[in-house]
């Protein structure tokens, strides 16, 4: 119920993004999300953008888990 | 990068869980709030790569299943009266009132339509001139803006054939509930990643100023799941208590304020009725005015007398204090295509998971 997916926003319109989630377009609404760009991915969750996804954070997180598994 | 894939290499995984048996020198049981997260770990197998000593508790983040059967019933009521249209999102078809389900009153002929998003029950709502429109409004802190944009939007458009039934749950109050509880000793929390998305850190900072127990803000990925498992192991060795994201790339210490703007505009908080665990203080929501003329329960309509199957444990389930493989209906009477209690319906649900993945 919580399930929430990235999708890459690819067009906006007022209140509605197209996104790219997986090769499959959909509408989305970015009412809870309103400073998103074309081009960022963006959590979405029953038909609405909930959060940016921040790519900088992501790899980050990917390099400390590098980190942490290496440091064995 | 697509931020699925990535989280998902089976080497860095290795290290991690390495990195958990290495550092990890007492017994600890770690409740996964999320039933996105209990899917997680058994789709990935993650308890059987844990040491013996570490247990895994799943929690009570299923809202599909923590919505009381007198909210059915009451939905389900409402279905019966003439000219009424019962909006829901596709997990609750199945879930069992007192007597019926939606899936049986649809048969009979009810009006009752699945949807995606609660936008959608706005246009069946102007769609539908002369006809009520009741959406069902579950879910946690994750879906309760979508639910918020829906009233805003019905009371700009001045939509007056739309109605809500509120049945909403905050999970905060919920994990206090649990910690207060003496039948449970847990260590640490991974707390449930989207939900976080919308609160942030700061609703949760209570497990570790008063009850002294860490956290961590986990994501839905196998290597996000052994981070945050190892964040947990980390603090407890260390005698810390902290709340900590793991799951960075989405999280942020103020949640999303927009989101928590929407939420309180349209709502306050109250107590919340939780299936088969009861009444929380602060657990679910009220209405505010004006949009409290669109909360259903204004409705005059009879409802039958609720009731549970007494052999049902889905209210110990949802705390973690049984398993489902203590119930004498699970796998016996009850699963998913005949499903006793509400936790065997819901696909987050931690019977529905145990069944699926359990041998």
């Amino acid at each position: 119920m919580c399930l929430a997916i990235p999708g890459k926003i690819i067009e906006i319109e007022k209140n509605v993004a197209k996104v790219d989630v997986g090769g499959i377009l959909r509408d989305i609404s970015i009412d809870l999300c309103p400073d998103v760009s074309i081009g960022e991915y963006v959590l979405i969750h029953t038909g609405f953008a909930i959060q940016k996804v921040d790519e900088e954070e992501a790899q980050e997180t990917l390099d400390l888990l590098r980190k942490m598994a290496e440091a064995i | 990068m697509k931020f699925i894939d990535e989280f998902r290499d089976k080497e860095i995984a290795e290290g991690l869980i390495q990195r958990i048996q290495k550092t990890s020198t007492r017994p600890i049981q770690l409740m996964e709030v999320c039933g996105t997260h209990t899917v997680s770990i058994f789709r990935y197998g993650i308890r059987g790569l844990l040491p013996k000593h570490i247990r895994l508790l799943s929690g009570p983040g299923c809202p599909v299943c923590v919505t009381p059967n007198i909210d059915i019933d009451l939905a389900i009521a409402l279905s019966r009266q003439k000219d009424m249209i019962i909006v829901t999102f596709g997990d609750m078809m199945k879930v069992p009132g007192s007597t019926s389900n939606f899936q049986k009153e649809k048969a009979e002929g009810r009006d009752i339509r699945i949807v995606y998003s609660s936008l959608e029950a706005l246009k069946i709502a102007k769609e539908s001139p002369g006809k009520k429109v009741v959406f069902l409004a579950i879910g946690f802190e994750t879906t309760s803006p979508t639910i918020a944009v829906a009233l805003i939007r019905a009371k700009e458009e001045k939509i007056r054939n739309l109605f809500f039934l509120n049945s909403q749950k905050r999970v905060p109050p919920a994990l206090r509930a649990l910690l207060q509880s003496k039948q449970l000793g847990i260590d640490g929390f991974i707390l449930p990643g989207h939900v976080s998305t919308i609160i942030g850190t700061k609703p949760y900072q209570f497990i570790s100023e008063e009850f002294g127990r860490p956290a961590v803000i986990t994501g839905f990925e196998p290597l996000d799941i052994l981070q945050g498992i190892s964040m947990l192991i980390e603090q407890i060795e260390a005698n810390r208590a902290h709340v900590e994201i793991q799951y960075r790339r989405v999280v942020h210490d103020e949640g999303n304020p927009i989101a928590l703007s929407k939420i309180y505009e349209v709502f306050e908080e109250d107590e919340g009725n939780w299936r088969g665990i009861g009444l929380i203080p602060n657990s679910g929501y009220r209405f505010k005015e004006p949009y409290n003329e669109m909360d259903v329960r204004n409705f005059d309509v009879e409802v039958e007398p609720s009731k549970e199957h007494p052999e049902c444990l889905c209210g110990e389930v949802l705390q973690g204090i049984k398993t489902p493989l203590q119930c004498r209906l699970f796998k016996v009477v009850c699963q998913p295509e005949n499903p006793i209690g509400p936790c065997m319906v819901s696909i987050e649900g931690t019977c529905h998971t145990y069944f699926k993945f359990s041998d």
